[in-house]
């Protein structure tokens, strides 16, 4: 599929800043389920700085805006062209070696009960692909979507004992499972493809990635039950959500800060 | 330098400066309560010498009635008073210690020593400690500071950001001094030149180590217009206006030579010192000394807010 | 059973070559000289201002450590072993950081398990991946040395990311040369006053590629209020650079930037006294107030070097010391010059068994722990003492390692009854840029108390002057 992007993040504070600086992961994965045709990450008013691929292979740009600043606006827009590979991350360069995504991270931590859905899942799975399966199938039984019923910083635990979340609370309950069963996961932030009127919320997405030996990374959507296919695009990963955000931020001023997010994701025609 | 360095240079001198000015009130508060006439006056006395210090509230909170004992204890060691003696040399060694590597040896162990003997002095019994030895340490230890800060630092931008930071806080509390002398003490226009305001003018001036150099350079009768002469337009008096103006002048003026530029502050510094230069008493006593001063100490924190945005705050581009 | 303890002055009623005429000094110094050398020495300090506040302790934040007038003493023949064997070291730990972030050869050939690297807290996933300058990314190297006989010097402990007390060294021998020229006179004594212009020099040798002319480095502090403040301002004045915090640089354009009267000017090598986790907040701990946002990605796109490199911790971790000599081994392809103390890993139940059975015999510390904190010396304890730290191994095996108590050597020290022999230790400092460099000295540590084997100034330990002598 083609896919395009419009993506406008703005911040803005309650009074002026002194200024602002932040570290964008914003452009899509390279490997042979995605290839950018074009790509273009901008904020407004700002100073770029140093570029660089870090050592999970995703390209990091940092990015400068000089005070006094009332409003920052992040602005993505491109074309991306993916193909399906059920999951599996086919191609892509990296460093860090799995094993160093066996540990929970605050989100992840497990509790008995995330304990307890690991071990009944994995039960009975043929294969480690099958266990990796059965733990999103059960993750996303357990936890029903529903927007607004968890925060920014709801751990996989919390969000099991609710029952509800959001996207970013299955990657986490997925991850903490994962690590449960004895694999190394990781937190997947991306854009997400969907033609259902209810998709819009979920344009920019986030997903869990599992290694299963053999195969490699493999990512699973537990919130949509499924793997990520041409519908998707992998912009970068992290232990959890709070590592792998596209935009990571801060201003230094005694303002406070909201926030606006406007995504767009769009299939053109060949 | 660092802008941050470059303002804890600033600040040194401010404390040191401020820390001098207090003990000065407090041997002039001294001086007043050895007096005979003292009598009914003599509360009095110490009361304003509260409120120049800026501390009345602060005083009136922990202590209530104000007792010399613990006027002398509050202005001079207590550390909840941020304007005490105590306070000042702290702040300034913990400043010091901070840019320790702008410093020479000589000046670290000024200020260094100053605040060892401060922990010493603590630590005796107060019964034993007589004011005018609290007084007199006070100013041999700002003196020999002053004294290591000429011998020893280099000429360079730290030297004048110091500089800046002892003419600017000397400006303020000369004309804090004589405001309060003219305002708070003596309100009615009818004891101006009576034998009590002349007692306080002398006081005055020997708390600011003037009155010999006040007579020598005036003789004869201590009137107002001497007075506010001395201690604001003349170029010899080394604690007057237009000495400590003149002094931030040359401080930003140097800095701006260094720096090969210039910026919003010398202009106003500049701006400051001709209008002290085109005044004559005359004109201060037609403005009304206290409207004079009160637009004086204005004017000086108007400049010091622009030497903060200048130079201090690390916001220059 | 009573230790033998090598006593590095005495062999029985014999002095040993080394301190021979430190005999005549100290059988000539009346008692109250001493004293009044002594009192001369900590006035001295106390002026210069080299305090140090203890950790959790509250109390004198201006408390000296305790300076010991007796000085050791290592013959050029003893000292040329342990440099070797300490650039050795340093070498072989900043191949494996190389080597960890990058292929992990050591770990594909089976010479160290992947779980004690990849999920160290001290690994940095942030810099995978990443060549800084010349390959180095521990630029200081502190490595704790003891001694337990004329030929017997075993490693404690490495310390990869910012080992402390160099100013100490410094300043020991300062005050001794200021109170005892003869002494410098008659012993031909190895100065160590070259170390600030090394450390600058090997500091500028590991700028970015990226940097132009003369290489603008910084200390960059926590503040003024941290334990080793003094140490931090005392060594940028030593070099001549700037001691900054984190406030006072910033970054734009790819580049860092310190904040000046004379505005914006580009910082080049950060030599930092704080921890990874407060480096950046925007990569690290995001409540941090100490560090520069967005410092990481100019430091991964090659705008600034930091030293040590963000992540070098995962090299001095008392899990994977164990694994130094197989680095020396695997990467240089030379037997260890310095050896390691037998340790036994209580994660591991073999271990744990061994040192649940032997507690009283063994010193017992906390995998991450430093400082002396959380530190069992078997023999010194009480029985109730050993049950409790008994119980904390039991609940959390892999948090501690175990070590036989070494039989720490013993120099002369001044104590109040006169002079008595004192356990002691050696941290010397080596530098790693362009070229491995080591000045000849250290810091020599000295437990005050007597029969004492803890020699942290936390605890109550002393420093000593460190000489080596000249041929």
């Amino acid at each position: 599929m083609i896919l395009t992007v419009s993506h406008a993040t703005t911040y803005r504070y309650s009074a002026p800043m002194r200024g602002a600086v932040q570290s964008l992961r914003l452009t899509p994965s390279r490997f042979d389920g995605q290839a950018a045709r074009e790509w273009q990450v901008e904020v407004e008013g700002g100073i770029r700085g140093g570029s660089f691929r870090d050592g999970a292979g995703d390209r990091v740009e940092g990015w400068s805006v000089r005070g006094p600043v009332r409003e920052v606006t992040v602005r993505v827009s491109g074309q991306v062209e993916t193909r399906d590979l059920h999951g599996v991350l086919a191609g892509h360069r990296e460093t860090v070696p799995a094993e160093a995504y066996l540990c929970a991270s605050t989100p992840t931590e497990p509790d008995a009960a995330l304990v307890a859905l690991a071990q009944e899942a994995a039960a009975g799975a043929s294969d480690a692909l099958d266990r990796a399966h059965l733990l999103a199938a059960a993750v996303r039984a357990a936890i029903a979507y529903r927007p607004g019923a968890t925060h920014a910083h709801t751990t996989a635990a919390e969000a099991l004992a609710l029952g509800e979340g959001v996207c970013q609370d299955h990657a986490h309950a997925l991850i903490a499972s994962a690590h449960v069963a004895g694999f190394a996961a990781r937190y997947v932030s991306g854009y997400l493809f969907s033609d259902a009127a209810a998709g819009a919320q979920e344009a920019a997405h986030a997903w869990a990635e599992i290694w299963v030996n053999g195969l490699g990374w493999i990512g699973f959507d537990a919130a949509n039950a499924c793997c990520p296919d041409d519908r998707y695009i992998r912009l970068g990963s992290g232990r959890d959500a709070q590592e792998a955000a596209p935009i990571k931020g801060l201003a230094m001023g005694p303002g406070s800060e909201s926030l606006e997010v406007a995504v767009a994701v769009g299939a053109s025609q060949q | 330098m660092l802008s941050r360095t470059a303002e804890n240079l600033f600040w040194i001198a401010r404390y040191i400066e401020r820390a001098e000015t207090m003990a000065r009130l407090l041997e002039v508060g001294g001086r007043i309560a050895l007096m005979p006439q003292a009598g009914h006056g003599y509360r009095n006395e110490w009361d304003s010498l509260l409120r120049a210090s800026g501390t009345a509230s602060g005083f009136a909170q922990k202590y209530g009635d104000p007792v010399q004992r613990n006027i002398e204890s509050y202005l001079f060691f207590d550390r909840d008073n941020p304007s005490s003696v105590a306070s000042c040399i702290e702040k300034a060694r913990e400043n010091g210690r901070i840019v320790r590597t702008a410093l020479t040896t000589q000046v670290w162990d000024a200020l260094n020593a100053a605040f060892q003997e401060m922990r010493a002095l603590e630590r005796r019994p107060r019964s034993e400690l007589e004011l005018t030895q609290l007084t007199e340490w006070t100013m041999r230890h700002t003196a020999m500071l002053r004294g290591a800060i000429d011998a020893t630092l280099l000429r360079n931008d730290g030297y004048h950001f110091l500089g800046l930071g002892f003419a600017l806080e000397r400006a303020d509390n000369t004309a804090r001094l004589l405001d309060v002398k003219y305002y708070v003490l003596l309100p009615r226009v009818d004891l101006v030149g009576s034998g009590l305001d002349n007692y306080q003018w002398q006081t005055l001036l020997r708390a600011l180590s003037s009155h010999r150099a006040f007579h020598w350079a005036y003789g004869g009768e201590i009137t107002a217009g001497k007075i506010a002469h001395f201690l604001i337009l003349n170029r010899q008096s080394p604690r007057s206006l237009m000495t400590a103006t003149g002094e931030a002048v040359g401080h930003l003026d140097a800095l701006a030579l260094a720096y090969g530029c210039a910026t919003p502050a010398q202009e106003r510094a500049r701006r400051l010192l001709r209008q002290l230069e085109t005044t004559s008493v005359e004109d201060v006593f037609e403005e009304g000394l206290h409207e004079f001063l009160t637009r004086f100490v204005q004017d000086v924190g108007g400049l010091a807010a622009l030497v903060q945005e200048n130079y201090l705050s690390g916001e220059a581009r | 059973m009573a230790i033998e303890f090598f006593n590095e002055m005495y062999q029985g009623s014999q002095v040993r070559a080394p301190y021979a005429r430190l005999e005549d000094w100290m059988r000539a110094m009346p008692a109250e000289f001493r004293q009044m050398k002594q009192a001369e020495a900590e006035a001295l300090f106390r002026r210069i201002g080299i305090t140090f506040a203890v950790y959790g302790e509250g109390g004198d934040p201006d408390r000296l450590i305790p300076f010991d007038m007796f000085p050791r003493v290592f013959t050029q023949v003893e000292w040329h072993r342990l440099e070797r064997g300490i650039k050795q070291r340093a070498r072989a730990l900043n191949a494996f950081l190389l080597d960890v972030y990058g292929r992990g050869e050591i770990i594909r050939a089976g010479r160290i398990p992947a779980r004690l690297v990849y999920q160290n807290a001290a690994y940095e996933r942030a810099v995978a991946g990443f060549t800084p300058p010349r390959g180095v990314y521990s630029h200081i190297v502190g490595i704790d040395l003891v001694r337990t006989g004329p030929d017997d010097f075993f490693v404690l402990e490495d310390n990869c990311r910012t080992p402390s007390g160099v100013s100490y060294m410094l300043e020991n021998r300062e005050i001794m040369m200021r109170m005892f020229p003869a002494l410098f006179r008659e012993n031909r004594i190895e100065p160590v006053d070259g170390y600030p212009d090394l450390l600058r020099r090997t500091l500028a040798s590991v700028a970015p590629a990226k940097c132009e002319g003369e290489p603008v480095v910084v200390i960059l502090t926590p503040g003024h209020f941290n334990s080793a403040y003094y140490e931090h301002s005392f060594l940028a004045d030593l070099m001549g650079v700037e001691l900054v915090e984190g406030a006072d640089l910033f970054v734009e354009g790819g580049f860092v930037w310190m904040r000046t009267t004379e505005g914006p000017k580009k910082v080049d090598v950060i030599y930092r006294r704080i921890d990874d986790a407060y480096l950046d907040p925007l990569c690290f701990r995001p409540d941090s107030m100490l560090g520069i946002a967005g410092l990481m990605d100019v430091y991964r796109s090659g705008g600034v070097s930091i030293a040590s490199a963000p992540g070098a911790g995962v090299a001095d971790d008392k899990a994977i010391y164990t694994f130094v000599p197989e680095m020396i081994r695997f990467y240089l392809g030379e037997e260890p010059v310095l050896q390691n103390v037998p340790t036994w890993q209580c994660g591991k139940p073999d271990d744990l068994g061994h040192v649940l059975d032997h507690l009283a015999e063994l010193v017992v510390k906390e995998v991450h722990g430093s400082g002396g904190y959380g530190m069992l010396v078997g023999p010194r304890s009480s029985a109730a003492q050993l049950e409790a730290f008994r119980a904390r191994v039991i609940a959390n095996p892999g948090n501690y390692i175990a070590q036989p108590t070494l039989a720490l050597s013993t120099t002369p020290t001044f104590v109040n009854e006169g002079i008595a022999p004192r356990h002691v230790d050696l941290r010397p400092y080596c530098l790693v840029g362009e070229r491995i460099e080591l000045v000849p000295g250290g810091l020599t540590r000295v437990a005050l108390t007597d029969g004492s084997l803890v020699v942290n100034s936390s605890q109550g330990g002393g420093v000593k002057d460190t000489w080596v002598l000249a041929e």
